[in-house]
């Protein structure tokens, strides 16, 4: 069987940063396999502007932050595959993948990187009421099609959820000539990042229905009408509020999940929100096997993406290099109070690193929160943030004399008032 | 002429269909879908029931009983998955136990092998039953099939011997002269046969219709459904269901052929015999049913919701015979469940007692009850696969990431006789959009590949009926 010293499993913006920073701590003997025709992922459909804030303090759109690290990776001549899809990986690090030239072909990887990304939820998950229409598609699959594809999806469009993607589509179709109704929320927040309200929304007159969801689709072939109706605090539709709109497309913004079919078929625990449970290091539960990007958690800014790619590329260099690389004491890490979930979900008490960075989202919107971490009921960091909402992924570094022995961490939020 | 007609392609027209091809009969289908298997067949629980419930002597019974032990040989000649995993009907009351006692007796009546099994039994085959279970009716001849492929298939088979499929033709009207009838299509066509099979499902009666025939009538009973990811192997082992009440055999849980599991149906009749919708009231008392039987189902691994409408005559039994006053005009109509597993019995008797009397039946000498298998890449070795793809890269080409199609498989039923015109058309034929992404990243593949077979653009690209194009035009200057 074939050696490569590390695998990286999708060629996006946390495989492409995972790559180059393995190479630059030494590590050769690199292999992306990326399943599309590009590199880049889906920053190759994502061509408005606002990537790059963070790492280039500059505005990129998503193709032009792609090509900065692209440029990188071809600079080390780090190999790739293109249109190649992995179809199997086993705990030993065993893989297959598959494309049209070279077949059907197992490797064997010294360490993995898995940056597969996530998927968008569909009509079915969230399950949309009415009837099973063309015109009903996911706002990221519309995005490809107009972006990529270069083709109209509708002309008169209703959006269901205010995720970022759903909002910039809003924004999108409108550009492309679309009547776009509306937006509608079930939430009574939005999902999205404000300026994607204001830039997205606002700026374009796009009404924003907060509280309401879509309790019937009509239509014979495609989509003809939509109703949505607004809901109470518990979700139930409150009776009379329906308001109709007669649109050919509706499109989906309600939520983005990982995806780890392949981690899940080799066998590493998954958490709750379906992205795998790693260590400080990103190391999953199977030896050897990194995780990173949205395939980890989902993100909304792509440069955190970027740096948690360069920590993934980091920490497999050391598996590689360091025969000592092992896990020592693990303290778990759980949410607490209004936390939805926080990455990583163990920490190795003797870890080396210099820092560690907990990343989390809150529950639901909270003004003045004080945030507190605390071992075993003992705080040992706090911060304060004016405002922390569910679309905004939050960051608290902790240093290495921050921890103390223990077994538990977690990560709550209370409003200090 | 034709010397039969057959209206509808669901499994009914289909096994039908394959059945008149063993013979020397020029044979058409006309079906008003844009592809076969698009109405009752399309969705359903997909169960090759035992036989133990439906009412001795009935026809339900007999042509349940008489077809399931086929299923081995039809599926193996058809390439068809199926799996005889036995089904469980589970007591979770005192008072239930005589019910199950009524069914032992009920199914050795119809000729069903059963047994009744203890709570511990169960608990050892089904780990995940609710507590509450106190025993269960274990019909070990009781599997699942693919509808799907069972019916595309049967059709392929069909025209290899000649027959014609007609789709998107609805019949509208029909006239009798001379023996001969002539059916007249919405799209203005006329076809012309000696016998006509109305197996046009819940439209059967508005068939029967047209030739004055008004003795039935088809009420449409909606059941609606969950549908999980094959997240685990063994979750559920056997078809589970409550045990039977007048609405139906009850909600029942079930692994599907490809792993997947379902969790349905409702029972509702309905007055719209198109609108296959879902509503969350429904779908929530569908939730809380089958929870009564497995309390952890993971509602998270669900990728889709469907429905589907039961053919329900106002009788209780399939009605299956001779139109009274129009001779060669055969009714199969009211083919609720049990009919999917009945089929083949239906399609035989069909044949060889009601078009024998019309036709002659002569023979067929080439006739070759099998299809050529498709290829399915989960189903090689590696070393088989890699031979595969150095032959026809396309089968390297996996563009249905969750379910991991090739190119390959999708335009293997391109090529073949019973193609798909539709994204939901190749779907069902490959599972290609089956998945957790529910085709959010193998949709724009599978529209190229059918514009590219059809030689059409790809805003004229179906997702599944006439009229329902993805892509409605270009944003570009460039390009149609």
């Amino acid at each position: 069987m074939k050696h490569v010293d590390l695998v990286i499993v999708g060629g996006g913006s946390a495989g492409l940063a995972a790559a180059i920073s393995a190479y630059d701590q030494g590590i050769k003997d690199i292999l992306i396999i990326e399943k599309g025709p590009t590199l880049g992922g889906i920053l190759n459909q994502c061509i408005h502007n606002g990537f790059g804030i963070e790492t280039f303090n500059e505005q990129l759109t998503g193709p032009e932050y792609a090509e900065r690290f692209i440029d990188e990776v071809d600079k080390r001549h780090i190999a790739y595959k293109l249109n190649t899809m992995v179809v199997s990986l086993n705990a030993n690090k065993d893989l297959a993948y598959s494309n049209d030239c070279e077949g059907y072909q197992v490797i064997e990887a010294g360490a993995l990187i898995m940056a597969t990304g996530c998927y968008e939820r569909s009509a079915g998950q969230i399950m949309l009421p009415g009837a099973r229409l063309a015109g009903v598609m996911t706002a990221g699959q519309a995005q490809e099609y107009v972006n990529i594809d270069g083709y109209m999806v509708g002309r008169n469009v209703f959006i269901l959820g205010s995720g970022d993607i759903g909002l910039i589509m809003a924004r999108r179709m409108a550009l492309e000539g679309a009547n776009v109704l509306g937006v509608a929320e079930i939430m009574p927040y939005s999902n999205g990042l404000p300026r994607n309200i204001v830039q997205c929304l606002n700026d374009f007159d796009i009404p924003l229905f907060l509280s309401h969801t879509i309790s019937n689709v009509y239509g014979r072939q495609r989509v003809e009408k939509i109703t949505i109706t607004e809901v109470d605090d518990q979700f139930n539709f409150i009776a009379g509020s329906e308001k109709d709109f007669v649109v050919d497309t509706l499109l989906l913004s309600v939520g983005l999940v990982p995806n780890n079919d392949l981690l899940m078929q080799a066998g590493a625990e998954l958490s709750s929100t379906k992205g795998p449970i790693v260590d400080e290091k990103l190391e999953t539960t199977i030896p050897g096997i990194f995780s990173c990007g949205n395939a980890l958690h989902v993100h909304d800014i792509v440069d955190y993406v970027s740096d948690e790619g360069k920590l993934a590329g980091i920490s497999a260099a050391q598996y590689l290099l360091n025969p000592h690389f092992e896990n020592g004491a693990q303290i778990r890490v759980l949410p607490g109070n209004l936390i939805g979930y926080v990455v990583p979900q163990r920490i190795d008490i003797n870890s080396n690193a210099e820092e560690i960075i907990l990343k989390y989202r809150v529950k639901k919107p909270i003004e003045k929160a004080r945030i507190s971490v605390q071992i075993d009921g003992v705080e040992i960091k706090k911060a304060f943030r004016p405002f922390a909402i569910p679309s905004e992924m939050e960051m608290i570094k902790l240093r290495k004399q921050d921890l103390r022995a223990g077994s538990l961490l977690t990560v709550e939020v209370n409003s200090h008032e | 002429m034709y010397d039969i007609i057959i209206i509808g392609a669901g499994v009914i027209g289909a096994l039908v269909a394959r059945k008149l091809a063993a013979y020397e009969l020029k044979v058409a289908i006309l079906e008003k879908g844009n592809d076969v298997c698009s109405g009752s067949t399309m969705a359903n629980s997909a169960i090759v029931h035992s036989g133990y419930d439906p009412v001795p002597g009935t026809l339900k019974a007999k042509f349940n009983v008489a077809s399931n032990p086929r299923f081995e040989q039809i599926c193996q000649e058809l390439d068809v998955p199926f799996q005889r995993i036995g089904s469980l009907t589970v007591a979770t009351e005192k008072e239930q136990l005589p019910q199950l006692e009524a069914l032992t007796k009920r199914a050795q009546e119809n000729g069903v092998p059963v047994r009744i099994i203890s709570q511990e039994e169960l608990r050892q085959i089904e780990p995940n039953i609710t507590p509450s279970a106190i025993q269960a009716l274990f019909a070990p001849t009781a599997g699942i099939v693919d509808p799907f492929l069972l019916t595309i298939h049967a059709v392929e088979n069909a025209i290899d011997h000649g027959t014609e499929l007609f789709l998107n033709e609805k019949v509208t009207q029909i006239s009798k002269e001379n023996g001969i009838y002539t059916l007249f299509t919405r799209k203005e066509h006329q076809y012309q046969a000696k016998v006509v099979i109305n197996a046009a499902g819940v439209h059967s009666d508005d068939i029967a219709r047209l030739v004055g025939d008004e003795y039935f009538t088809i009420t449409p009973r909606k059941g609606e459904y969950f549908v999980l990811d094959h997240f685990k192997a063994g979750f559920v082992n056997h078809v589970i269901f409550p045990l039977p009440s007048k609405a139906g055999k009850g909600i029942l849980i079930t692994p599907t052929t490809a792993g997947n599991y379902l969790i349905g149906p409702s029972s509702q009749f309905v007055s719209e015999k198109e609108r296959v919708t879902t509503d969350s009231i429904t779908l929530n008392y569908v939730k809380e049913n089958a929870q009564r039987l497995i309390p952890n189902i993971p509602f998270s691994q669900v990728i889709r919701t469907f429905s589907g409408l039961r053919a329900t005559p106002i009788g209780e039994d399939f009605i299956i015979e001779e139109s009274r006053q129009n001779p060669g005009f055969i009714h199969v109509a009211g083919i609720e469940s049990p009919g999917l597993v009945a089929s083949p019995a239906i399609s035989d008797y069909v044949v060889d007692t009601l078009v024998m009397k019309r036709l002659p039946l002569i023979k067929r000498a080439n006739y070759n009850p099998r299809i050529r298998p498709y290829t399915r890449l989960k189903n090689l070795s590696s070393e088989e696969r890699d031979a595969l793809i150095e032959k026809n890269p396309e089968y390297g080409q996996i563009i249905c990431r969750c379910e991991q199609i090739s190119a390959g498989e999708i335009n293997e039923y391109l090529q073949r006789n019973c193609p798909p015109h539709s994204i939901k058309a190749v779907k069902k034929r490959t599972r290609a959009g089956f998945g957790k992404c529910q085709g959010g990243f193998c949709q724009i593949h599978v529209i190229h590949l059918l514009a590219k077979h059809y030689q059409i653009p790809v805003t004229k690209v179906n997702y599944d009926e006439e009229g329902s194009e993805v892509l409605i035009a270009s944003s570009r200057g460039d390009q149609a």
